[in-house]
């Protein structure tokens, strides 16, 4: 297993292999896991099918996904594992099974590992404890979404041209991240808010106060708040836009042509503001909302090299979790 | 005499009075029947007459046994938490010996058969039930029980515990009638309307977490507006409204108590050792601890709180502010606490670590008269209850008598609970003060192993 000796102790004891949270990784581990992703997307698929050949991973996604569940289903199976996926819809968790319950479940059905999806924070640690298996975290509730902020870091490498070795407090000193939109409801936000300050990023949260409170500095040393997206934007090296549910903004003093005109990325501020700026977005966007189809789809974007990584991010977490070879040792950290 | 015993040797503790001395007690026929003071010995030839069981108390502390006004038997209905017989035993082991017994069962305890249910002899009590019905018709906060007739069948106040009385006039007539009646409203103090898909404190904490927040001002908005309810009823209407707000947890509205008290309103309050103890950052756990993120053992509700609430609570029960300490004693099984923590059931058990956790964060940390805590603990609820005749040793009084170590240091251990769950968040965490015998009515219902 990548770096098993030097598992972090997670929440109290969780199986060597999860991610429950991006703060349990430590830099070093962040390094291998973006390394062994590079490494498994360049391999050959004879090869890569070995990998997980006959592993079976299960799928737990109480939340609706598209994106990320794909992601991991198709990480998984390009690893040759056996996937199962278990959705809210077609599952017990509608004759009210407990989560507890399910996961004891899917484990007595040889599953040796559980992808999980939860709209509940801290839903993963309560699998990890129930299961003793090792549990990837793909969304809790507003908590995190550890890969997620992975696939980011792995984007904005490349954007940079910083390989992902030797990661270190100094990797992106200098390098300014604005993230924009709701972070109040974000798990992206949590995050990458944990995750790049670490590596010596500025960290921007931007957003009217409704959406992004003061608590939110809480989150990591160094966070700054900026409510002025053009002022944000200005200093930015790293646009990152988040999803703004227009349900969210009703009953708050905002209605959406405020937030518009007021946070919404389009060519024109984009230009004025962030010329060099990379351009990323978690998705599914609303377009027209916080960002315009010129941004999204323009030369500062970076949204579909955001999902090509969480394949291959997807494939190392899964590797780490299951152990997947030796061969994928040279990027041991 | 039958089922005498001799209390020999302790250290006596009158809390009301502030007071300690050597001395015996003879209990006979479930009451006090003598109290000797000074050196140990002088009852000993009434205790062999009466064939009494001698119980030697030397070095340890000999106090009336403890009241706790907020504690959740989950009987009727819910008997897989917690029976009226097991709290009960619980109860004893933690030295209380009148508990009173929460509404909020299933079904509601809000008519004069379910009061009674509770209350019987077939429930098989180890100490004494008391009980607070609810004021309103199911709790549901819209119409009014028959309180006279509740009142009458034993009722020592009203509550819809866990479920505020929101609307104003409901509210005020709840006051007038309970103020009639000569007892109190006990409010649980909560706007629920600010606190929709909340399950802890709102602030840095909830925000790390991603869980939604309580703010401070759903406790205090409830609690002033009550205290308004007070003064236009004092001013209108002769009669003296008693308002008991419950396990307060928030500066503001601790201060609003404060100042509503210091304005002459009959309002008392309670604080539980929980509150004093811990704060919201418990849920964020601690690698360093192996202790876990989102341990549901710390969900409640009221929740835990900040720092700054945990501070405000303690310096209110030293200025005296706070009333008496309950420990609003909430059993819930394993299964139900063993899921995502929106989901789980809020409450922890605390009749077996309050005496613990009181004497640890009061006394030893804070530096309050042990005397003064067990007052919170023993004369001070006696009258919240307007009950003279409980929560002091006296001749002739019940002979209701917790016997303590009251200098044991220890870790509690959860597994030895008598009580039917175990979702406290305190196993393992350092309690002063362990309680060796416990005596409800004449009857020795604890003895430590």
């Amino acid at each position: 297993m990548i770096d098993g000796g030097r598992e972090q102790v997670s929440g109290g004891g969780t199986q060597a292999g999860s991610l429950l949270s991006i703060a349990d990784l430590s830099l070093e581990q962040v390094s291998a896991v973006l390394q062994q992703g590079d490494a498994l997307a360049a391999e050959a698929h004879r090869e890569r099918v070995a990998r997980l050949d006959g592993r079976k991973v299960a799928l737990l996604f109480y939340e609706s996904s598209t994106r990320t569940r794909t992601s991991f289903e198709l990480a998984a199976k390009s690893l040759g594992a056996m996937t199962t996926l278990v959705s809210d819809k077609s599952s017990s968790i509608e004759k009210g099974e407990s989560l507890h319950d399910t996961g004891v479940t899917l484990r007595a059905l040889g599953a040796e590992c559980i992808i999980l999806r939860s709209n509940f924070s801290g839903a993963p640690e309560v699998l990890a404890r129930s299961t003793g298996l090792p549990v990837l975290n793909a969304g809790d509730g507003m908590h995190e979404h550890p890969s997620q902020a992975l696939l980011d870091l792995r984007t904005m490498l490349e954007w940079f041209g910083t390989e992902p070795t030797g990661l270190s407090a100094d990797t992106l000193r200098g390098k300014v991240v604005v993230i924009t939109g709701d972070i109040r409801h974000s798990r992206v936000a949590r995050s990458n808010a944990r995750l790049l300050p670490r590596l010596g990023a500025r960290v921007i949260l931007c957003g009217p106060v409704e959406l992004l409170p003061e608590e939110a500095l809480s989150l990591a040393p160094g966070l700054e708040v900026e409510r002025d997206f053009e002022r944000a934007l200005r200093q930015a090296d790293v646009a990152m836009m988040l999803r703004v549910q227009r349900e969210r903004l009703a009953g708050l003093e905002l209605d959406v042509n405020s937030y518009v005109r007021d946070y919404q990325l389009h060519g024109r501020r984009l230009a004025e503001f962030g010329p060099g700026a990379l351009v990323m977005h978690p998705g599914p966007m609303v377009r027209g909302l916080e960002i315009t189809s010129d941004v999204a789809d323009g030369a500062q974007s970076r949204i579909e090299r955001q999902v090509t990584h969480g394949l291959q991010v997807r494939m190392a977490l899964l590797c780490r979790a299951l152990g997947c070879g030796e061969s994928a040792g040279e990027v041991r950290a | 005499m039958s089922g005498a015993v001799l209390l020999r040797g302790g250290t006596l503790l009158q809390p009301a009075e502030d007071r300690s001395f050597r001395g015996d007690v003879l209990i006979a026929d479930g009451a006090v029947a003598a109290i000797h003071t000074g050196e140990a010995g002088a009852l000993d030839a009434r205790a062999k007459d009466a064939g009494a069981e001698v119980i030697d108390c030397t070095g340890l502390a000999v106090a009336p046994g403890f009241i706790d006004v907020h504690v959740h038997l989950r009987e009727p209905g819910q008997t897989h938490k917690e029976t009226i017989a097991t709290g009960t035993r619980a109860a004893a082991a933690g030295g209380f010996t009148t508990v009173v017994a929460m509404p909020n069962t299933s079904p509601v305890t809000d008519s004069v058969e379910w009061l009674e249910f509770v209350m019987s002899p077939k429930r098989q009590a180890a100490v004494r039930v008391l009980a607070m019905p609810a004021v309103t018709v199911g709790s549901m906060g819209e119409r009014l029980t028959d309180m006279a007739a509740l009142h009458a069948a034993g009722a020592v106040g009203f509550t819809d515990d866990g479920k505020p009385v929101l609307q104003d006039e409901v509210m005020r007539e709840a006051l007038r009638t309970a103020g009639r009646l000569g007892v109190p409203v006990s409010q649980h103090a909560e706007d629920t309307r600010m606190t929709v898909g909340a399950s802890m404190n709102a602030g840095p904490v909830s925000f790390r977490l991603g869980l939604r927040g309580m703010p401070v001002e759903a406790e205090s908005s409830i609690v002033e507006r009550d205290i308004r309810l007070l003064e236009e009823i004092e001013r209108a209407d002769k009669v003296r409204p008693h308002l008991h707000v419950q396990h307060v947890s928030t500066a503001k509205a601790l201060e609003a108590i404060r100042q509503a008290k210091r304005r002459g309103l009959h309002v008392t309050c309670e604080v539980a050792p929980h509150h004093i103890a811990l704060t919201d950052e418990a849920i964020a756990g601690d690698a360093a601890q192996r202790s876990v993120r989102y341990d549901t053992r710390f969900k409640m509700n009221p929740p835990l709180r900040s720092a700054e609430d945990r501070d405000a609570c303690i310096a209110a029960v030293l200025d005296g502010t706070v009333d008496v300490l309950a420990t609003d004693h909430a059993p819930h099984a394993a299964w139900e606490k063993g899921v995502e923590f929106e989901r789980a059931p809020n409450g922890i058990v605390g009749l077996e670590t309050a005496l613990g956790v009181a004497l640890r964060v009061l006394h030893r940390e804070h530096g309050m008269a042990q005397g003064k805590v067990l007052a919170l603990m023993t004369s001070a609820p006696a009258k919240v209850l307007g009950r003279d005749d409980l929560g002091a040793l006296g001749v002739g009084l019940s002979a209701d008598v917790v016997v303590f170590d009251a200098g044991a240091s220890y870790a509690y251990d959860v597994t030895a609970t008598a009580s039917r769950s175990r979702n406290t968040p305190f196993d393992g965490a350092a309690m002063v003060g362990r309680v060796r015998y416990t005596v409800s009515q004449g009857r020795v219902v604890f003895r430590a192993s």
